[in-house]
């Protein structure tokens, strides 16, 4: 009942970053996605032998509740943007795009086998869903940061996928992964700013206008 | 059968009664004393005695549009259940029924809108059309949910079998489902998110402005339909809510009606403490509905 809860408000966190604007929403709601996300260890059976639900839970939320938010909202006050321009289609297109991929991962979470029969029926779907917003928002946003934050999304959902369906095995391989993550954020945010620095914005659509500037030198 | 009667009575009857409920609890927010409770029947009476007037240019449309919409939200209320207990009329896919018989009375309104040849009122009905266009499959999707979930076909079906008892398994579907049909009985109902009943700037609005050249009987009709729309939607959101009849007709009928004034007051509320979308924001409120019943759906296919 509560993992069900927990699976589908992680689902709708999901749309709504598809529809929000604003970066500093964007930010919190990866924020609120990761903190329940990191919840599930504590709520699905851990195999024996494995890392600590409790310790596991903790780590993750601290770092996708606590220290990404923190790294990230620093950049965006350093780079000094609030908006997100208007993405590809639009963000009514990107909702239904949402709901178009949670199918999608809901197709796909019946074709699979699985070695245990008895996980949250939902864990699959959401996941899955989660994950193609994660990287929905990665093609379809032009600033690097909302980019960045398509990446956390990307990777809320394989540790969704990892706490429900390997109760705890994987947790390990989930910290070194977060680990990676961590890494990577803090280096994107000097890179946001650097980016920011250099050209007055971070719009990557303009990156790509790099390569003339210095070919006509 | 007295039963049934008697429930097709109070629905007619008893509609008019939950804008007072709703305008009261606007005037408490604002401050106001506010009008008395049967403001709404008030109006209707004197508008009743009151003779139209038709400009030239409007045709036999114009007239039909308020009669058409008036008797089709009527029929409606034959098909929608009481308090747990059947309809008057019930048959499987009555669903469908009930939704085009809202659609048929709205593009009725939207005819007598575009008859009267006043830009003002072209604008009204294409915006009412569109905000159509997105609410629409937003109900049938919500419904389509209830009915998989509960394994019924009419409405009388889905809403006998005690809904309340199904929120512990199916509590997220329900949760969506809520809040996608609590949009579109906002928008359906032009409420504050979405359409404000109490403004008068043509530029933005959207039901008003497709009633302005209506007087008398016709805006009366026009009035109480809308009343009737109100209480019809309403149960929807309502039944959600009702556990399985038992307590026999009168003590389900005290409950319902105090639901629905509850829901009256919610709105109430709604409109006091948000402020009105931009117009180029509403449909993208409406997909949010749109978006939330088709998650719904797709969640009840699950088993």
């Amino acid at each position: 009942m509560w993992v069900d809860f927990i699976i589908v408000a992680v689902l709708l966190l999901d749309l709504m970053m598809l529809s929000s604007s604003r970066i500093r929403n964007c930010i919190q709601i990866a924020a609120v996605q990761g903190t329940l996300v990191g919840l599930m260890p504590l709520f699905v059976e851990s195999h024996p032998g494995a890392l600590s639900p409790v310790v596991a839970s903790f780590f993750s939320i601290f770092l996708k509740g606590v220290v990404f938010p923190w790294l990230l909202f620093r950049a965006l006050r350093e780079a000094n943007i609030r908006k997100e321009v208007e993405p590809i289609g639009g963000y009514p297109l990107s909702l239904l795009m949402g709901v178009v991929m949670f199918a999608m991962g809901f197709w796909l979470s019946k074709r699979l086998l699985y070695p245990d029969p008895f996980v949250p029926a939902l864990g699959a779907p959401v996941s899955f869903a989660t994950f193609f917003t994660g990287v929905f928002l990665i093609i379809s946003r032009m600033k690097a940061i909302t980019q960045v934050i398509g990446y956390l999304i990307l990777e809320n959902g394989i540790y969704l996928f990892g706490a429900v369906f390997l109760g705890g095995q994987s947790l390990l391989v989930e910290l070194a992964i977060l680990l990676d993550i961590f890494a990577a954020v803090f280096v994107m945010g000097i890179t946001i700013f650097h980016i920011n620095r250099e050209f007055d914005h971070i719009d990557t659509q303009k990156l790509s206008e790099l390569k003339d500037i210095i070919t006509s030198k | 059968m007295p039963a049934k009667i008697a429930q097709f009575i109070l629905v007619l009857t008893l509609s008019p009664f939950l804008f007072g409920v709703l305008n009261r609890t606007k005037a408490f927010f604002a401050g106001r004393k506010g009008s008395p409770l049967l403001q709404l029947y008030y109006d209707i009476f004197k508008l009743l005695r009151k003779g139209a007037v038709y400009s030239t240019t409007t045709t036999w449309v114009f007239i039909a549009g308020p009669v058409v919409s008036l008797s089709a939200v009527i029929t409606a209320s034959f098909l929608i259940p009481w308090a747990g207990h059947p309809a008057v009329i019930q048959f499987d896919g009555d669903i469908i029924l009930f939704i085009y018989l809202l659609g048929l009375a709205r593009f009725f309104t939207v005819l007598a809108a575009l008859d009267t040849g006043s830009s003002f009122e072209g604008m009204g009905a294409s915006r009412e059309m569109q905000f159509a266009l997105f609410a629409e499959p937003a109900l049938f999707l919500s419904l389509a949910s209830l009915a998989r979930v509960t394994g019924q076909m009419s409405f009388s079906g889905i809403f006998s079998t005690g809904v309340i008892n199904f929120w512990p398994v199916y509590g997220p579907v329900f949760f969506l489902v809520f809040g996608a049909v609590f949009i579109v009985f906002l928008a359906e109902n032009s409420r504050i998110p979405v359409d404000d009943p109490n403004t008068h700037l043509e530029l933005t609005m959207i039901h008003e402005v497709m009633v302005l050249d209506h007087g008398g009987v016709d805006f009366a009709y026009i009035l109480y339909g809308a009343a009737v729309k109100f209480w019809l939607l309403g149960t929807l959101l309502a039944g959600m809510f009702l556990g399985a009849s038992s307590r026999g007709w009168m003590m389900d009928s005290a409950v319902f009606i105090l639901q629905m004034s509850v829901l009256a007051v919610i709105v109430g509320v709604v409109e006091s403490t948000l402020a009105r979308l931009r117009l180029l924001k509403v449909p993208h409120f409406l997909i949010i509905a749109l978006a939330l019943s088709a998650v719904a759906f797709i969640l009840t296919m699950r088993s």
